[in-house]
């Protein structure tokens, strides 16, 4: 069997009195599609930060190709230019053109020259169908367009494994499903990704596993149609009840 | 969120390890600044140490003896600082808000009010405190007028406010505009008047955001107080001197240095302590 790309165990975050995450194992294996669900609060965001290393855990591994990167002896700001993240509120600069958004990380980080860096930047921004608007500030676009954007951003540097964070909550209906048939076309490229959403019916579709995180573990974990049809775990389908009274499956 | 049931969590052997490592981390960073800072320290010594006048140098800067000797007359001075800055920091703080209210207004009716505070504005950050000082503390007096102040306290008290006045409505200004503008929509849309909506949505926010900038000219007028002194009026500065002229030590002016640090310093820490704890700033992620 091949090392998964990401592997986390035992992982414990705290905030003051609040233990967010509690003994949590994940693991991801190269082009797969993980769907992360819960309640607000069940710590799908944080488990997301933690493995981009905008956390500092307080216990337990997570391993990205085999490397244990929440060793303080890694080099963050290393690790984290083989992790993209998308984040719910978007999260563009909003002093920079799309296109500078773009290439910001090719120019500081990988030391692009700025020729092939647009070069990049705009074949990115033509794949999310953006190419026109390169040269637009972040506020003259729409929700969808600006999430668009910045999957583009997080892709062009060319990471090991994207995170999704809602990256569809914060946008109106109408403009969900663009975002989405982005998330399904890079789904199709083989990607290997882990999204915390609460959209059921994109995850059943999507992913091919489904975590259910409830206090600060996985709780339950399958293949979405039996975890999202027929879940062995109370909690799990108290969860799935409201969601669907909510009118959202 | 937090299972109850769960034993009570011990940090694994690897995170006890990454908690040693880290701490051991610390203490080298620790043992790096003690020891460069401990270097430069002795390169000082050793160079103004053998300077071939540091010995007078000494004598004039650094006769600790006098200096405490004529520390009661400094400290004597420094209330007349500390009140001359109180004050005027409390016209100014009103004055300014003021000021910033009046030129955020919008619309042709406020025209008039909007173009005297910008002309104030330009005008008096655009002056050299001194001279404003000076225009006020021999101008105002050399009027004649029935009433006008003639203590140079009071005038001081006024130069200052002038002058400050303008910098600190900027200071507001830039805090006011930098809340978002959904932050008044949503006031006005519970029925709040512009003024209330500015008095309870806006304004303290704005605060918030520039306490430091704020701060910043607190510090600033604090130190400035000392030019009162071409007024005549027997600051602390001006006490220093005057000590210095009879025994010809600058101690004297050591001193009075030190005491504006050690005013500034508790001010900054203070100020930081309380926004902090009342969640003003936000405590941030490690990133």
């Amino acid at each position: 069997m091949t090392t998964p790309v990401l592997k986390v165990r035992g992982l414990r975050k705290v905030y003051g009195s609040t233990v967010v995450l509690d003994d949590l194992d994940l693991t991801a294996v190269e082009h797969s599609c993980t769907a992360l669900i819960g309640a607000s609060g069940s710590g799908k965001s944080t488990l997301l930060r933690c493995i981009d290393l905008l956390e500092v855990v307080d216990d337990g591994v997570v391993e990205l190709d085999g490397e244990d990167i929440t060793d303080p002896r890694a080099d963050g700001n290393k690790v984290r230019t083989r992790i993209g993240i998308v984040f719910q509120s978007f999260n563009l600069f909003p002093h920079l053109r799309v296109i500078d958004n773009v290439t910001l990380a090719l120019r500081r980080v990988h030391k692009v020259p700025r020729g092939p860096a647009e070069e990049a930047g705009l074949a990115m921004l033509d794949r999310v169908g953006l190419r026109a608007r390169a040269g637009a500030r972040p506020d003259e676009l729409s929700g969808g367009q600006q999430q668009r954007v910045a999957i583009a951003r997080a892709l062009v540097s060319k990471p090991r494994l994207m995170l999704f964070d809602e990256v569809t909550s914060a946008l109106d209906p109408e403009l969900v499903g663009e975002v989405l048939s982005l998330v399904r076309e890079l789904r199709a490229d083989g990607m290997t990704m882990l999204l915390a959403t609460h959209e059921m019916g994109f995850a059943r579709e999507v992913a091919d596993r489904v975590c259910f995180l409830d206090g600060g573990r996985v709780l339950e974990e399958g293949p979405p149609e039996q975890v999202l049809a027929d879940p062995l775990e109370a909690r799990t389908r108290q969860f799935l009840r409201r969601i669907i009274d909510a009118g959202r499956l | 969120m937090t299972a109850t049931s769960s034993p009570p969590w011990r940090p694994s052997p690897r995170q006890r390890e990454r908690d040693a490592y880290r701490r051991a981390r610390t203490r080298r960073s620790l043992l790096v600044a003690v020891v460069s800072s401990a270097v430069v320290v002795a390169v000082v010594v050793l160079v103004v140490g053998h300077s071939s006048g540091w010995p007078r140098t000494r004598d004039s800067f650094f006769d600790l003896r006098t200096g405490w000797h004529d520390l009661p007359a400094l400290l004597r001075a420094l209330w007349i600082n500390l009140q001359i800055m109180l004050i005027s920091e409390a016209f100014i703080l009103v004055f300014a808000a003021l000021i910033a209210i009046m030129r955020t207004l919008r619309g042709p009716v406020f025209f008039p009010v909007r173009f005297l505070a910008t002309l104030y504005v330009d005008l008096f950050r655009g002056l050299p405190l001194l001279i404003v000082l000076l225009l006020v503390g021999f101008g105002i007096p050399s009027l004649r007028l029935q009433g006008a102040p003639s203590s140079p306290f009071v005038l001081c008290i006024i130069a200052l406010t002038l002058t400050y006045t303008s910098y600190v409505a900027e200071v507001f200004r830039a805090g006011i505009e930098s809340v978002h503008p959904s932050q008044a929509a949503s006031a006005r849309a519970l029925g709040l008047s512009y003024a209330q909506s500015m008095r309870h949505v806006v304004f303290p926010q704005a605060v918030r955001r520039v306490l430091p900038p704020l701060l910043n000219d607190f510090v600033s007028l604090q130190k400035d107080t000392s030019l009162v002194s071409f007024l005549g009026v027997t600051e602390i500065v001006l006490t220093a001197e005057n000590l210095q002229s009879q025994d010809f030590k600058f101690v004297h002016l050591v001193f009075a240095a030190l005491i504006f640090v050690a005013l500034t310093v508790p001010l900054t820490r203070l100020t930081d302590w309380i926004a902090r704890r009342q969640g003003w700033i936000n405590p941030g992620s490690v990133i």
